[in-house]
């Protein structure tokens, strides 16, 4: 048994489980696992102090897999769970697995929440546009006219985006990133896990058995750069596999232009502001290729009380007050009458 | 101004009688509430024992003079020991029409009927549905009707209290509609004088309660008192009644309602168990006052979450227990549909929490306002799979606490989510409550591994103790990191397993586990003689009609016993021997017959029901008349 003391260093392997991981081979849910128990044991925090709580679908086994502590609990209600939890222990590191099923149709409404209220959870959405545990069908996620086993004829269903739901709730933090791209990975991951607040990361997860291939034009390598860009704070929006590619604002909307053409520089571009008005954050969660380069990175990073500290302040500064509750006198209350031994009016 | 009782003139007469049941019926904005609450305040203090019982609308504000926009508020106080609200009406106070119409069939022959002749108006009989005014055509001539223009007293009144106040040249901000809603209290004064209270516990009460608007609390003030004169001096009242003080146990009492007395049960079981309180929930009727008060404790540590839904809140209460905190949650009927699957994870996790159920009528959103205990089987049986959690049911408003309490010692030593199932009538119903001394409630004791309990230091998340009771270890303890989830857990390391014999042994321990809390609760009481024939059983609310039911029947030579099961699952371990030592069972129950029929399958005696489902308590001659009917028919003797 190991004991916390304030030197302890931490290995990968600190972090996993004696549990058998059973995705199916070839699964982008490997890579984020991975991702996670680099980042957590560069961090330097001891693995009890961490809580790991998701809900159902092929990444919420994900808890199984952390040698930390772990909820599995049900359809939708990770969200939900890990409110409770966090209110009464502040002190948890807690994060919630969840997936596009989980978090944006069953469970959509908790999800809306807890991003409002800013809760201090960070949040992975592993979104793989399909329903892998019941076996391929359409998710909130998929792409008009997708046709899985459940829409033979294509889907008629306008898709949700994540991204959008998340700034639509006031998010304080928002990210985006893909899981065949460890290194972009861990980076939003790790700012994920210093961000005081909901943190909501949605990661492009391949299923490679019922829906492969939905974002190759994020994990490819090559065909990566003129489909993605990575957003940086503070920096002009460039993409392009010759980096000749950016991003203007004209007027009210975004446009996708070649730096060098019509007198186009640099200069002209919009700068990726973590802070700026949810209302550009909303735009460029929007982006999709082949129109636009899918934008990854921090998209929003703001600071927020957080609802369970909010909670708990309340508590302290009520019993700063008044002083700590007598619960006789609560008991009592303010309207009593005594009988006594024969009495008789 | 301070109120003093006016001093009696020429004295009228006064009767002495043991008991009375009032009503005060009215529009739902008329205030009846607050009336019955205030004379009940003002009885409990003189001394009586007080039963209410509040009946209102669904609808916060139905259209005035309607039928179901009427309110009301019944109580009944006594020098004797009570249990119910009362059946019959002594007197009905009947504000407008619409309150006549719907309550007078429940006032008794030669009882007391004060309307408000001011509210007789042709608009508001029309709304009632009469065709012409009841007060004139013969058909309450079984009554002694007395009709009062009380809104015109208690417009003269405030103006008064205007007048005076105007020369003195202080502004007066009533205008004369919120001077005719003042008229609330003309009743409650008339109601002091006609049972001979004093008139300080309500002044009191409209001092607290209007003192930042002074002109507000003197006119009130001066209705009230103006209702008190009228009785005093109107030719039409020959006598006042006096009920004297009850022979309580002796002691400091208050009043306390059902709903009240959970919420300071939850909040003295943190207490005891030095745990704090979390409460996650969704507003709901008749639940939700339980939220209101839990809110207010944040200096006991009280985390209140007003959650998104009833699934949130129910998943949010998972999340504290497994955080470590006395973890909470109350509603009603339909939301407990919603909470089913949360509440099957806990029976999977083997977390303590606490569900509370305010029963109402059902199904679907059926009567929220109107009591029922219909969801006995949803809380026994209503979630997917083999799922046993422990039930409990409070017979009367103050055991809601202790209740409460119990529910939490039995969640910790054995690791189980309870449910209590409480309802309408003992949410809202009030009685006096003799005040638990908190130094002398038992600590609930709890414990917390830090270290190993497997081989080669590892930590068997399920493995049971005694109580067949996992170990509950909080995160954050380091080497004691574990996971639990919803899938079937292999038996002692808790990790997911789908072997048929490992799952057919996690059902029977989650089943044992249940069953062997009975071992630690009390037995079946049994009220009454060992050697009666017939066995009148019930549940919850029906308490106090039951007992008054069987004492009438006692007395007139029946041999009947009651016995009232406050464990529904596990039942009491010897709940099979007292059932059995009857020739008949009968189980009178707000439902169809569902205690009925668990007590049925389980001891396969031959029990009957006695069923009402109307969203109405039972009343105490209802089942004198349906036990006896049914004895004398069966003969049972």
């Amino acid at each position: 048994m190991t004991t916390a003391t304030e030197d302890r260093k931490f290995t990968v392997a600190d972090f996993a489980s004696n549990q058998d991981v059973r995705w199916c081979p070839g699964c982008g849910d490997y890579s984020v696992l991975a991702a996670v128990k680099k980042v957590l044991a560069d961090e330097g925090i001891p693995p009890e102090q961490y809580a790991f709580i998701s809900g159902i679908g092929c990444s919420s086994r994900f808890p199984y897999y952390m040698d930390t502590y772990g909820m599995h609990s049900i359809h939708g209600r990770a969200t939900a769970v890990a409110t409770g939890f966090k209110i009464m222990r502040p002190d948890m590191q807690t994060w919630i697995i969840t997936g596009d099923g989980d978090a944006l149709s069953i469970g959509g409404n908790h999800t809306i929440h807890l991003i409002r209220r800013n809760l201090d959870v960070k949040i992975l959405l592993f979104n793989n546009e399909i329903y892998g545990l019941t076996k391929g069908q359409y998710s909130p996620t998929s792409p008009f006219g997708k046709v899985t086993k459940s829409t033979p004829y294509g889907s008629v269903d306008e898709p949700l985006h994540p991204l959008s739901m998340a700034l639509a709730a006031s998010a304080s933090f928002v990210g985006r990133t893909v899981d065949m791209h460890p290194k972009h990975l861990m980076e939003v991951i790790r700012r994920a896990h210093h961000h005081k607040g909901t943190a909501f990361v949605e990661i492009y997860q391949n299923c490679n058995i019922f829906n492969d291939g939905a974002f190759n034009h994020a994990q490819d390598r090559k065909l990566r750069p003129d489909n993605v860009i990575e957003l940086e704070d503070g920096k002009p929006m460039i993409f392009g596999s010759k980096q000749d590619k950016g991003i203007v604002l004209d007027g009210q909307t975004l446009k996708v232009v070649t730096l060098g053409e019509n007198g186009v520089t640099a200069d002209d571009l919009l700068v990726h502001d973590e802070k700026a008005d949810l209302s550009i954050h909303f735009r460029i969660a929007r982006m999709r290729s082949p129109e636009f380069p899918d934008a990854i990175g921090v998209l929003r990073a703001v600071e927020r009380d957080t609802y369970d500290g909010m909670i708990n302040r309340q508590i302290e500064t009520v019993i700063a007050k008044r002083g700590p509750g007598d619960l006789q006198k609560l008991i009592t209350g303010r309207s009593t009458w005594v009988v006594g031994n024969g009495d008789e009016d | 101004m301070s109120v003093e009782t006016p001093s009696q003139g020429p004295a009228k007469a006064t009767q002495d009688i043991s008991s009375a049941t009032v009503r005060f019926a009215g529009d739902s904005g008329d205030g009846m509430q607050l009336t019955g609450m205030q004379f009940t305040n003002t009885s409990a203090v003189f001394g009586n024992d007080v039963s209410t019982l509040p009946d209102f609308p669904a609808e916060i504000r139905a259209p005035a003079g309607t039928v179901y926009g009427v309110s009301g508020f019944q109580l009944h106080f006594s020098s004797d020991d009570i249990f119910t609200p009362g059946d019959e009406l002594d007197t009905l106070f009947a504000m407008n029409p619409a309150a006549l119409k719907t309550n007078i069939g429940d006032l008794k022959k030669g009882g007391i009927l004060i309307v408000n002749l001011d509210a007789f108006t042709d608009q508001n009989l029309k709304l009632a549905g009469y065709e012409k005014s009841p007060l004139k055509d013969g058909s309450l001539d079984n009554f002694r009707l007395h009709p009062v223009r009380m809104t015109e007293a208690t417009l003269k009144a405030v103006d008064e209290v205007e007048a005076a106040w105007k020369a003195e040249g202080r502004e007066f901000s009533l205008n004369k509609k919120e001077a005719a809603r003042c008229k609330n209290f003309f009743a409650l004064g008339l109601a002091c004088w006609l049972y001979g209270r004093q008139l300080d516990t309500v002044g009191q009460f409209i001092e607290d309660k209007f003192g930042k608007e002074p002109d507000v609390r003197e006119a009130n003030l001066r209705v009230l008192r103006a209702g008190f004169d009228y009785g005093e001096t109107a030719e039409i009242f020959q006598n006042n009644f006096k009920v004297r003080k009850a022979k309580l146990p002796p002691g400091m009492y208050r009043e306390i309602r059902g709903n009240e007395a959970l919420a300071l049960g939850l909040t003295a079981a943190s207490h005891l168990a030095g745990k704090p309180l979390f409460y996650g929930t969704y507003p709901i009727t008749p639940a939700t006052d339980i939220l209101h008060d839990l809110a207010k404790h944040k200096s006991f540590g009280v985390r209140t979450f007003q959650a998104e839904d009833e699934i949130a809140a129910m998943a949010s209460v998972i999340g504290a227990s497994f955080a470590g905190a006395l973890a909470a949650t109350a509603s009603s009927g339909p939301g407990i549909a919603l909470k089913g699957e949360a509440m099957g994870l806990a029976v999977m996790l083997e977390l303590p929490v606490i569900i509370v159920n305010v029963q109402r009528g059902g199904p679907s959103t059926g009567l929220p306002t109107k009591t029922e205990q219909a969801d006995l089987f949803q809380a026994v049986l209503g979630r997917n799979g083999e799922c046993p959690l422990v039930v409990l049911a409070p017979a009367r408003p103050i055991e809601c606490f202790d209740l409460a309490i119990e529910a939490a010692r039995i969640a910790f030593r054995s690791m189980t989510p309870v449910v209590i199932l409480t309802d309408g009538f003992l949410a809202n119903s009030t009685e006096p409550w003799m005040v638990p001394d908190v130094s002398k409630l038992e600590a609930i004791e709890i414990e917390h591994p830090t270290e190993p309990n497997g081989p080669n230091g590892t930590y068997l998340p399920y493995k049971r103790d005694e109580w067949l009771a996992r170990p509950w270890v909080l995160p954050g303890t380091p080497g004691l990191q574990h996971r639990i989830g919803g899938l079937e857990k292999k038996h002692e390391t808790g990790n997911v397993c789908y072997e048929p014999d490992n799952h057919g042994l996690m059902v029977s321990l989650r089943q044992a586990k249940v069953d062997k809390v009975a071992e630690y609760l009390p037995e079946q009481e049994v009220f009454g003689e060992e050697d009666a024939d017939v066995l009148a059983i019930g549940w919850g609310g029906t308490y106090g009609a039951l007992r008054e039911a069987c004492t009438t029947l006692r007395r007139k030579g029946h041999k009947i016993a009651h016995a009232h099961v406050r464990y529904l699952n596990p039942f009491p371990r010897n709940l099979g021997t007292v059932l059995r030592r009857y020739k008949h069972v009968l189980v009178p129950e707000l439902n169809g017959g569902q205690l009925c029929t668990l007590l049925r399958a389980k001891y396969l005696v031959d029990a009957q029901p006695i069923s009402k489902v109307k969203g109405r308590p039972f009343m105490v001659h209802e089942l004198v008349e349906r036990l006896e009917s049914w004895m004398t028919t069966n003969a049972a003797h």
